[in-house]
């Protein structure tokens, strides 16, 4: 909303005006300036030109998702050196990262619904957290006793309703998401407080204890499946996403339509494959001092699985598509019939809602709520996580992987710090410097489109 | 006045008001816009042209007055409604998303879908025909976002787009604003394949140039009344910046061009 007034209409037409007014510039011209924007798996047709047409992307400062990547491979090698006995490659210490990573990676994917549509959710740590008390009460055998699931699908509703609330606000009121959204942070910490209230927990409502379905909970982030388990399922998930690839390709060549080359998707499958064995490969090693502690734990197939939803959401459907549209240009989507007001509440409903994820799995983390829940700190990690991953701050551009990505960074500072022993001021001031890396790298790289495009 | 042709148009305002808060916008306007022909909209600044075709195009809805298509009084409340009717707008701006690509931005709004999820390798089937009919064919890939393409891309795909929809009348505002000489003429031709393929055709335009090499028929609108309506035969250029200006009332005061072209009475 912002941004529309922000640019006026006439200025786009300006900017046009300069690319476009030298006359007999012929249109190849313009294209040739214009290819390194052009997504790599549509101009070529073998793998050396997509690499070369990737570079040239990459040149431009449309960078995609390597920054994250070469962000994370310093992380590691930086912390296995400096790390006491180089534990940081240890299983034990990479499962132990992921786990807390997570409740960064589904918070920053929340977060991008809200940047993809051009706007900011400040509120998402408190509410999350919200999110993840009501779980953690409604399952209290001395109180409510619930059963696991219906507690969870509660917490997720109330967190739905809460963002569209913020979101109707926003958008019929037309107030800032960042001024609605502050004031729904200080809410969102005060409803959690009085929830922790509830019952005579005396604020620390815990998920320890005999009954089921507190372990349920529990089990969430700490339970794993068998190694074997591990191995099918994760080959399950490998197999149906090649085939997906394989066939999709296969059907856009038969019906004459422009496919990544053939050596491109094996590619793409064999590092999955690879991704996937190394994982379970991770996490099938004994990680206990005493006893047997081994497996994936459920928290990777959660991410996956919310990430697979939200990707699906945001790529194959209608709505994603008006997303994307009202992110990249309001005005536009608005002229085209789209409901702008309903998809961006629909976002924020979306957002919280996923926010809650992430709060029931930090209770889950945590064993139990407690009021020293750090709600300011994670919404800023949250946004940090998607724009260090590579979503934009300014609409329109984003994928839901980057908000795991981004995660990733985040817990493996976390993590690393943590086995530095390092205070927590250094961990804020790394955290920073990373962030302010990742913002310029999106400020540069939009400044490069403009330049390379002569578009917005 | 005469008008050009014979039976209904396809499109007829009657009466139509529009202000908003205390600026009236539009009074009392007329407008015939036939089928098969180019009709120019004109007026000064602020005359009320956008206005006009914002109500045309379901982006304002008009105070008073009915709008006829196809001989029929419609009532058009939002963009969902013109496209129903056959009616398509390529906006000055040209309202595309630079974050999509061009299929993307062509089906904005009306995405094809199968088995409810969106049907990419039709949509960029269609796509690519409608380019091709159009002969717009620079472009290096229709998966291409939008922002990479030069200012005649742009304006292509916006016009590819609001005519790919078996569309019976397409209005365009400044086509030709931010265009060099080559891209000026490529889009005048389009708008006259249009015009062949029997489409009405509304084009906004400062440019008299433009106007002269295009349009059938002339629409100028002067502070929100429609001051004439006739063809373009009728007209030289002197004539039509004189109704610009002032509305034809002969107002000297308010033409203040200063290159001599001032009104002097038009009867």
């Amino acid at each position: 909303m912002a941004r529309t007034d922000q640019e006026p209409l006439p200025r786009d037409d300006g900017a046009g005006r300069d690319t476009a007014a030298e006359p007999a510039v012929d249109l190849t011209a313009a294209s040739e300036a214009a290819i390194p924007l052009v997504p790599a798996e549509v101009v070529a047709q073998t793998l050396p030109e997509y690499l070369r047409a990737q570079w040239l992307r990459i040149r431009s400062g449309d960078s995609g998702m390597l920054p994250v990547i070469v962000g994370l491979v310093i992380i590691v090698i930086v912390f296995e050196i400096i790390s006491p006995n180089h534990v940081f490659l240890e299983p034990v210490n990479l499962v132990n990262l992921f786990q807390q990573s997570a409740v960064f990676m589904v918070l920053g994917m929340a977060e991008i619904f809200a940047l993809l549509l051009g706007e900011i959710d400040l509120s998402i740590g408190y509410w999350g957290a919200v999110g993840g008390v009501i779980a953690v009460q409604l399952v209290q055998p001395v109180t409510t006793n619930w059963p696991w699931i219906p507690a969870i699908i509660v917490a997720l509703l109330a967190m739905g309703l809460v963002g569209a609330v913020q979101g109707t606000i926003i958008t019929r009121l037309r107030v800032p998401s960042f001024v609605v959204t502050l004031a729904g942070y200080l809410i969102g910490n005060g409803v959690m407080l009085i929830v922790l209230g509830f019952g005579p927990f005396s604020g620390y409502p815990s998920l320890t204890g005999f009954s089921g379905n507190l372990h349920a909970l529990h089990d969430l982030m700490w339970a794993t499946v068998s190694p074997l388990l591990g191995w099918i399922i994760v080959a399950v998930i490998v197999g149906l996403m090649s085939i997906r690839l394989i066939l999709r390709d296969a059907r856009r060549r038969r019906s004459g339509l422009v496919a990544p080359p053939v050596s491109l998707t094996y590619l793409k499958i064999a590092g999955m494959a690879a991704i996937g064995i190394a994982v379970v490969s991770i996490c099938n090693v004994n990680r206990a001092a005493i006893g047997v502690v081994e497996g994936v734990p459920y928290v990777l197939f959660i991410v996956l699985g919310v990430m697979a939803a939200w990707s699906f959401l945001l790529q194959r459907t209608r709505y994603g598509r008006y997303v994307y549209a009202i992110g990249g240009n309001p005005e536009a989507a608005r002229r085209a019939g789209i409901n702008v007001a309903m998809m961006k509440t629909i976002g924020f409903a979306l957002c919280t809602l996923t926010a809650g994820i992430a709060g029931i799995l930090y209770a889950s983390l945590l064993g139990g709520m407690s009021n020293s829940y750090p709600g300011g700190q994670y919404v800023l990690y949250a946004v940090a996580a998607a724009v260090i991953g590579g979503t934009s701050l300014f609409g329109g551009r984003g994928k839901i992987a980057h908000g795991v990505l981004g995660g990733l960074v985040i817990g493996g500072i976390y993590n690393g710090m943590y086995l530095l022993a390092l205070a927590v001021q250094w961990q804020f001031i790394v955290t920073g410097f990373v962030l302010i890396a990742a913002v310029m790298i999106d400020s540069l790289s939009r400044r490069a489109g403009v330049s390379g495009a002569g578009g917005r | 006045m005469n008008e050009a042709s014979t039976g209904e148009p396809l499109l007829k305002v009657r009466g139509l008001y529009k202000s908003f808060g205390a600026v009236q916008a539009l009074t009392d306007v007329n407008l015939d816009v036939p089928a098969g022909q180019v009709t120019g909209l004109c007026g000064d600044n602020g005359a009320g042209k956008s206005v006009l075709i914002k109500c045309v195009a379901g982006i304002h809805e008009p105070d008073h007055g009915q709008i006829c298509f196809e001989g029929r009084p419609v009532r058009i409340r939002n963009a969902h409604d013109a496209a129903a009717l056959g009616i398509d707008t390529v906006y000055q701006d040209l309202a595309l998303a630079d974050n999509l690509d061009i299929v993307q931005n062509m089906f904005l709004g009306r995405e094809r879908l199968r088995k409810r999820l969106l049907d990419e390798d039709d949509m960029e089937r269609a796509a690519a025909q409608t380019l091709a009919n159009l002969r717009v064919t620079t472009v290096r890939s229709i998966r291409q976002p939008v922002g990479s393409l030069s200012g005649g891309q742009r304006q292509s795909v916006a016009v590819a787009k609001a005519v790919m929809w078996n569309s019976k009348l397409v209005i365009m505002d400044e086509p030709t604003a931010a265009l060099g000489v080559t891209q000026t003429a490529m889009v005048l031709d389009l708008v006259k394949s249009l015009r062949d393929r029997g489409l009405g055709v509304i084009i906004v335009s400062h440019n008299l140039n433009d106007i002269f090499a295009v349009a059938d028929r002339l629409a100028i609108l002067y502070l929100g009344r429609m001051v004439v309506e006739d063809l373009t035969s009728n007209f030289d250029r002197q004539k039509v910046v004189e109704f610009m200006t002032t509305g034809g009332t002969g107002d000297t005061t308010v033409a203040a061009f200063g290159n001599g072209m001032v009104g002097r009475g038009t009867d």
